[in-house]
């Protein structure tokens, strides 16, 4: 599951680029977001939450 | 091992995020690997000293919870020496621009490193003078745009490892922010490393780097960094022609056999006092 801190996202879109499953995108309002039809493709690789250079999205384990 | 998540909320000082870095900055990424490194390295806040000099790349000891100090331009190394030589005990992890030690920090830089000063140094390498708006540095490349170079520079730049290599030290490493993984792990062996350890770090400014020099977006920065650098050991492997425009990264050089400078100063107090004793006799 991924978990946003919106106010920290600068959206500078590293993440969007590197998701190798195109799940993310950053929204007109400058922000990272999931794409919509996107929600249950996220194979928790941990790549965005790795390049993040803003510590505003992480990736967490189901359940935790 | 804590998540990113976690080290978050341990290390970073309370109302600190969002930071100030530009959207895309390679500083963050930088810093996030530092805290697993030091988590890694099961060290504790108050045995860690993060000392920087000025920069934006030098913001980042502001950040976490660590003895800190933001100190002045070039000077970082004279006063994490200072720190390490009244407490040797501590960890003292320095961290500083391309500018601040190659250029007006330069001559500290091969004094720390010729004395083998148990510290590790952090180059954050963006190529550029972040914080004053673009001016090149000696570790700009050739042909670069800078403010202060409209018509591309035209002085080659500086392997600051190279220097560090020929100026006596100990141990030397390089990565990038694309390399999460192994940039962790050669933090890892630096702060492990008893004497001086310089990590190179090439990090993006898509402010005043990427822009100047048309690189675009700045996850594309990292996509030249993934094209450019090549782990040691397939280094090894390749001959000039091939080694041309890119770089090495992982571990590239350490030895062990040069006794680091405050354990050689002990033995100074020692003689020094021996001598006294000799002399009340
Ligand atoms: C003695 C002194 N000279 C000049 C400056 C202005 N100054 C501040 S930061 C900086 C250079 C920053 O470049 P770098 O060290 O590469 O760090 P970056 O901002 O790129 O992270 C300069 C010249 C200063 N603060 N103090
Ligand atoms: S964890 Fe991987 S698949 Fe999921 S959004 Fe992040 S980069 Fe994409
Ligand atoms: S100017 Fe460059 S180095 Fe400074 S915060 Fe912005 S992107 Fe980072």
């Amino acid at each position: 599951m991924l978990k946003f801190y919106t106010e920290r996202c600068k959206g500078c879109g590293i993440c969007a680029y590197f998701c190798p499953r195109g799940v993310l995108e950053v929204t007109e309002l400058n922000k990272s977001a999931i794409k919509s039809g996107k929600e249950k493709d996220c194979i928790s690789c941990g790549q965005c939450e790795m390049r993040c250079p803003d510590f505003a999205i992480f990736v967490q384990k189901e359940g935790a | 091992m804590k998540s990113m998540e976690e080290l978050v909320n341990v290390y970073f000082r309370p109302g600190r995020l969002p930071h100030l870095w530009c959207p895309g900055c390679g500083n963050g990424v930088i810093l996030g690997a530092l805290l697993k490194a030091i988590d890694a390295e099961g060290l504790e806040k108050d045995n860690v000293a993060i000392i920087s000099g000025i920069g934006c790349s030098s913001r980042a000891s502001g950040y976490v919870d660590f003895n800190t100090a933001n100190t002045l331009h070039g000077r970082a190394l004279p006063i994490s020496t200072g720190l390490k030589m009244a407490r040797p005990d501590l960890n003292v992890i320095t961290l500083s621009g391309d500018g601040d030690c190659s250029a007006i920090g330069g001559n500290h830089l091969i004094h720390a490193v010729r004395r083998n000063v148990g510290l590790t140094l952090v180059v954050f390498n963006n190529s550029i003078y972040g914080m004053t708006g673009g001016q090149y540095s000696p570790l700009t490349p050739i042909g670069s745009r800078a403010t202060t170079a409209p018509y591309l520079t035209i002085e080659p730049s500086f392997d600051i490892l190279a220097l560090a290599q020929a100026a006596g030290a100990t141990f030397t490493a390089r990565a990038t922010t694309y390399h999460v993984p192994v940039l962790v792990d050669v933090l890892r062996k630096g702060i492990r490393h008893d004497g001086f350890s310089i990590i190179e770090v090439v990090t993006g400014c898509p402010t005043n780097f990427g822009r100047q020099n048309k690189i675009g977006a700045p996850a594309l920065m990292m996509e030249w960094q993934k094209d450019h650098a090549v782990p040691r050991a397939a280094w090894e492997k390749l001959d000039d022609e091939a080694r041309r425009g890119k770089f090495p990264i992982g571990v590239l050089f350490e030895r062990t056999d040069e006794k680091e400078y405050t354990k050689a100063y002990d033995e100074i107090i020692e003689r020094a006092q021996a001598a006294k004793k000799e002399e009340t006799a």
